[in-house]
């Protein structure tokens, strides 16, 4: 740039002849320079300005076009990063112990109509009704001529039937993606199971409820997108549940019983590994609950928790256990258990009104006598009965996790006089689901600790805290041996499993008040191998009655026992368990001579 | 200089332009890659879910035990039963090895010196 001098010489000469102030000259230019660079500062000041605001202004137009565009448009998953954690949409599966699948996901599709986009309702009708001849032809006629613009029309289709509506070929006949709740295994399990059903219902797919069972109990974990692919792991065994099924299933037919309920529990860990209540149910196909009528005849009343019934002498053991535990007596005490006794007014009899005169603590429970557990119960007394009764758990619904489990609140008699005592130790007046029982033997069975029953696979024992010492459980245990080696239930004599138990057989109470005379609930509770219990079974028989004889027999010794036997046969190789060679305990020693 | 600078510039604005580009349709190319892959890859988790299913449900126990008895006579599989389980000195040891032949026997039949004929 050439810069004007502030004092220029040819100006300076012609002011100075002109007889001018030269420096005037000076001041304009410096005036006229200043002016200038003032000019020029603004100017590039003004473009910085402009440079930042249009910068501003584009920054601010991304941000805002960004943001507009992100609130209008919809929304996608990022696809460019792999997914992490995998997410299922779909309810979790349900598997057994060993991991087969009890229950899974199947893709299948609903089926639904659009009548405004119909080419020709009438034939699309017509169409509809040979593929689904259980379809009204007149309704759909009417639906599809009609004001309505949607209806669904078929819930769920398997493939050959969505192929053949496809060869219809009408447009307004259009699918809807499902996940269909599938039991591959039919029938097995189906009380545990429950089923499920469709929740809320839209065109691109349905929510899966659950309805029952741990399909109900565990609705939220089943759900839970983060759970998709960690399935809900039950305590049952799939071979062994489809054994015991079928053996109850045989001995519920063999003794014309019309129901029939058995529970296989770990006595340390408290998992049920089988529990079977018939008549079943297809989960699958669920049938509606029975709207009149006794609920318990349903095929979805679920007899192992939701039954709650007086058990009958099974209850024996516990008075026993619970005398031998306290002190009043060991094994080998003998009680007088003749007659008469009168509690309360009211007279205590015994099966068959036999009289079984002196009889020591192993054989009342041998023998089963009622005037002899009632003679222990009034030794023990109102309190500690109820206190003993309480710690195993008999006073309220199991925690035992499916949702009918909750309903099975065991009844109790709403004044606990000694008459209660007297006849609860023989197992009536106080009634309790097979659960109950259970979890009652398991405890008597593993030594003495509370267990939870649980429908979930554990990692180890679960033993709660103490309810009878080591030596009551005992005693009580070799008392259990000796009902089946020489007592009620000779019939549940396995070779090699060892097994003890109580028989149960209690008149069934009468709606109408009293008890009938000629229908009962047999019951046998046992144990195996009795020496080092492993397993628990409780097998009921509703209504059983045995005719192989002159007269019908329907004690739980002809009934429930050999089926019990049988199941353990079955189920305890299953298991794993070995047959073994019974220990000879030393202090069963008889002397048998003295010279 | 300055003129050489200018045309630095515009090549090199014309070379990122270029990459840019390139880049732009090689990351579609990939992300289509990668919606492809998800594709299959539902795909084959439904399919997956089907045979686990169809796999479940053949083998139902019911199924199993009906093809058992079905099958009797050529399988005679039976329920697992007490009287099955064996100890372990029930098992019989293998057999002893043969000795080795120190004193070979000649044979001179034709089928003895194998595939070749004699003849």
């Amino acid at each position: 740039m050439i810069r004007t001098p502030l004092r220029p010489l040819a100006r300076i000469l012609e002011a100075r002849q002109k007889g001018e102030n030269p420096d005037a000259i000076e001041r304009e230019n410096t005036r006229i320079r200043h002016e200038q660079m003032r000019d020029h500062a603004r100017l590039r000041a003004e473009g910085r300005l402009f440079v930042l605001g249009a910068f501003f202004f584009c920054a601010f137009a991304v941000v805002g076009a960004r943001m507009g565009l992100l609130a209008t448009s919809e929304p996608v998953e990022p696809r460019a990063h792999a997914p992490g954690a995998m997410i299922s949409a779909s309810r979790a599966d349900i598997v057994d112990r060993n991991g087969s699948i009890l229950a899974t996901n199947f893709d299948t599709h609903a089926l639904y109509a659009q009548p405004k986009h119909m080419v020709d309702p009438v034939m699309a009708a017509k169409g509809l009704v040979r593929v689904f001849p259980d379809l009204d032809e007149e309704r759909l006629i009417k639906d599809f001529t009609g004001e309505r613009k949607f209806l669904w029309i078929k819930r769920k289709i398997s493939p050959e039937q969505k192929q053949a509506v496809h060869d219809i070929g009408d447009p307004g006949l259009l699918f809807a993606p499902r996940d269909m709740r599938l039991y591959p295994n039919g029938t097995l399990a189906a009380h545990v199971m429950g089923g499920a059903s469709f929740g809320k219902e839209g065109v691109h797919g349905a929510e899966v409820i659950g309805v029952a069972g741990v399909e109900k109990y565990f609705d939220d974990y089943l759900r839970d997108p983060a759970n998709g692919n960690t399935p809900l792991q039950l305590s049952l065994d799939l071979s062994v549940q489809a054994a015991a099924e079928r053996v109850l299933w045989g001995g519920m037919k063999l003794m014309n019983a019309k129901g029939a309920t058995s529970v296989l529990m770990d006595v340390k860990t408290g998992e049920v590994i089988s529990v079977v209540s018939l008549p079943s149910f297809d989960p699958n196909d669920r049938p509606r609950p029975a709207t009149e009528g006794d609920a318990s005849d349903s095929p979805l009343f679920n007899r192992s928790v939701q039954g709650v019934y007086e058990l009958g002498s099974v209850f024996k053991i516990f008075a026993a256990a619970q005398a031998i535990e306290l002190g009043l007596v060991n094994a080998e005490t003998v009680i007088e258990t003749a007659g008469p006794m009168r509690v309360g007014g009211f007279n205590i009899g015994e099966f068959q009104n036999k009289n079984y005169g002196k009889l020591s603590v192993t054989d009342i429970i041998v023998h089963s006598s009622n005037r002899g557990t009632g003679r222990l119960a009034l030794q023990i007394g109102v309190e500690r009965q109820q206190k003993f009764l309480k710690d195993l758990g008999f006073f309220e619904a199991t925690d035992y996790e499916i949702v009918e489990a909750a309903g099975g609140k065991p009844l109790l008699p709403q004044r606990w006089t000694d008459l209660s005592t007297v006849t609860i130790s023989y197992g009536h007046g106080l009634s309790t689901s097979p659960m109950h029982l259970a979890a009652g033997y398991a405890a008597i069975a593993n030594g003495g600790f509370r267990v939870k029953p649980t429908i979930l696979k554990q990692n180890g024992p679960q033993l709660g805290p103490r309810v009878m010492s080591e030596r009551a459980a005992s005693d009580a245990r070799m008392m259990l041996r000796k009902v089946v080696a020489d007592g009620t239930a000779s019939f549940a004599e396995v070779p090699g499993y060892f097994v003890g138990g109580k028989t149960g057989t209690a008149d069934k109470p009468n709606p109408r008040g009293g008890y009938y005379k000629d229908k009962t609930l047999a019951t046998f509770a046992s144990m195996f191998p009795a020496h080092d219990p492993k397993y628990v079974l409780i097998v009921t028989l509703d209504e059983p009655v045995e005719t192989s004889g002159d007269k019908p027999r329907r004690t739980a010794g002809w009934t429930a026992v050999p089926i019990a036997a049988e199941m353990i046969r079955r189920v305890a190789p299953l298991l794993g368990v070995r047959p073994t060679v019974e220990p000879v305990n030393p202090t069963m020693v008889t002397l048998t001579g003295s010279n | 200089m300055r003129a050489v600078l200018y045309i630095l510039t515009s090549l090199a604005v014309i070379g990122l332009a270029f990459w840019a580009y390139r880049e732009n349709y090689a990351t579609q190319q990939a992300l289509s890659d990668v919606d492809k892959l998800h594709r299959s890859i539902q795909a084959s988790h439904a399919r997956l879910a089907v045979l686990k299913a169809e796999w479940a449900y053949q083998n139902r126990p019911e199924r199993l035990r009906d093809l058992a008895e079905i099958n009797f006579e050529r399988l005679g599989l039976l329920p697992l039963l007490p009287e099955q389980f064996g100890a372990v000195d029930q098992v019989p040891y293998a057999p002893p090895p043969m000795l080795p032949i120190t004193n070979p026997v000649d044979v001179s039949s034709a089928a003895a010196a194998g595939e070749e004929d004699p003849l």
